[in-house]
């Protein structure tokens, strides 16, 4: 039997159809995954995410352990609510997974993926011995993602005054919380490529919430939509751009990994500084294909000259764009033209830097004919 | 369970053909299809006058998800195809079995329709997939 979220039988009077992610029974969408996607992209929906792994961390040595565990700097963070994307990595300089963590009012929290959480957890055990630290997963809270031009002004009409204004005085990454205690948290961050929120709250709550911002105007959108606006907005997904073969220079992940303490130790750090100092085999890009046809994961890519062939490493349609889009991990030499092999023949592709769509406009360089 | 009107025959590929009579079947992707693709956003057509066979391809179905043949349900020429799924692929998915349709067929040997599957058949089909 599936895990189910909180949220699972409003889901379902909202219409959704079901997929099994990872264990987990989740709205792949409500009837159109393309009507959710411009949904997001000109007003707003919101997402259930309570399927992502949330793991508090609190103890006396808690900054000692992150700042070990983590290839980002837990020092960055200097007070409750400011988060940081960070690449938890193994000894080989590989992703073990992608996160995000916040301060607590006490002690710390990460937001992990779902797929690999029972992975992440042990792993965080493990490397926990010697540390006076506690972890705890919270599986008594649910996550809603809001995003949109408008997710802000909508969720302030549900949240109230005095929480609304401090939503919107939040920088992206950073959270508030709307109790003395740290339940209801509201992060400035998503994976749309929009403005909006993440709203970590407790389970009991959820569903009521979930309908007030229904009444607020925001619609549901699936995990299907999801995918397609964080593959426009160029961002990683965890087995597919990075995984633990993966270094994070090889997944434009380099700004991730902070270097300025040269005393601080962390685990892949000296596998990194080594792929590091030998220079990059390969580089992650995104792809255009103006053509009729749909890029798919694990098609191979041909530059011209290069033994080396590339691959697709999530290939997908962009409905605002209204053709087909990726991100591949292709040699280094390559340049702007390539071919894919595509289901039937090989299509002429255009590679540019990764990141599509921001803020409801492409953001690259106009298509200009091959010469 | 997804819609599937009695008087359509069926094949286990998952398209429909509809008697028009006079020899001329219509041809279109099952409610169940369009449901399993999800959004269609690409469509390849065969090209009026060409001659299929049953169960060779006679075009291409492509959603967000995943891509799909579409096989001739029988033999015959093409007489006429659904231009009008070009521009607007979405009708595939807003309407299967109507609006949404491919191409038409002269059949070459209208027996062969004995072969297709019946509403309740296919039904049957779908649910041991």
């Amino acid at each position: 039997m599936n895990s189910r979220s909180c949220l699972y039988t409003a889901h379902e009077k909202m219409g959704a159809k079901f997929v099994d992610f990872s264990g987990w029974d989740m709205p792949l969408h409500y009837g159109s995954q393309i009507k959710e996607h411009h949904c997001v992209r000109r007003d707003c929906g919101m997402f259930d995410v309570s399927h992502m792994t949330v793991v508090d961390i609190d103890g006396s040595d808690v900054r000692a352990y992150l700042r070990y565990l983590l290839a980002n700097d837990v020092a960055k963070i200097i007070e409750p609510g400011q988060g940081l994307y960070s690449a938890m990595l193994n000894d080989r300089g590989g992703v073990v997974d992608d996160l995000i963590v916040y301060a607590l009012p006490r002690g710390f929290r990460l937001v992990l993926n779902c797929a690999t959480g029972d992975k992440d957890l042990a792993w965080m055990n493990e490397y926990a011995q010697g540390f006076q630290v506690t972890l705890q997963q919270r599986d008594d809270l649910a996550i809603i993602a809001v995003q949109g031009p408008q997710a802000i002004a909508r969720a302030r009409t549900v949240v109230g005054q005095s929480i609304g204004e401090k939503i919107s005085a939040l920088k992206t990454f950073n959270s508030v919380f709307a109790q003395a205690d740290d339940s209801w948290q509201y992060a400035r961050t998503g994976y749309t490529g929009e403005d909006g929120l993440e709203i970590i709250l407790p389970s009991s709550e959820a569903e009521a919430f979930w309908w007030q911002l229904h009444d607020a105007g925001v619609s549901p959108a699936g995990l299907a939509a999801r995918d397609t606006l964080r593959l426009e907005a160029g961002l990683n997904l965890y087995g597919h751009e990075m995984d633990e073969s993966i270094s994070p220079l090889q997944a434009n992940m380099a700004w991730t990994i902070t270097w300025a303490d040269s005393k601080r130790d962390f685990v892949g750090r000296s596998a990194v500084l080594a792929a590091r100092d030998a220079g990059p085999q390969d580089k992650l890009v995104g792809v255009l294909l103006t053509q009729r046809g749909v890029l798919r994961d694990g098609q191979a890519v041909y530059i011209e000259g290069c033994e080396q062939l590339g691959v697709i490493t999530s290939g997908s349609f962009s409905p605002t764009l209204g053709y087909s889009i990726a991100l591949a991990r292709v040699p280094v030499q390559a340049g702007e033209w390539a071919e894919v092999a595509m289901r039937k023949k090989r299509e002429t592709v255009r590679l540019i830097e990764p990141g599509f769509v921001r803020h409801g406009q492409p953001i690259f360089a106009p298509y200009v004919e091959q010469p | 369970m997804s819609d599937t009107p009695k008087e359509l025959k069926y094949a286990l590929t998952h398209e429909w053909t509809l008697d028009e009579g006079d020899g001329v079947v219509s041809v279109g992707i099952t409610d169940y299809a369009q449901e399993s693709l999800g959004d269609v956003v690409y469509i390849e057509l065969p090209e009026v006058g060409d001659k299929i066979s049953a169960a060779d391809e006679a075009g291409a179905v492509e959603s967000v998800k995943a891509a799909s043949d579409i096989f001739a349900p029988v033999s015959g020429e093409v007489i006429a195809i659904n231009e009008d799924l070009e521009d607007a692929p979405e009708t595939i998915n807003d309407s299967p079995y109507g609006d949404g349709w491919f191409f038409k067929l002269k059949m070459s040997d209208p027996s062969e329709l004995k072969h297709l599957l019946s509403a309740d058949e296919y039904i049957e089909s779908v649910e041991e997939e």
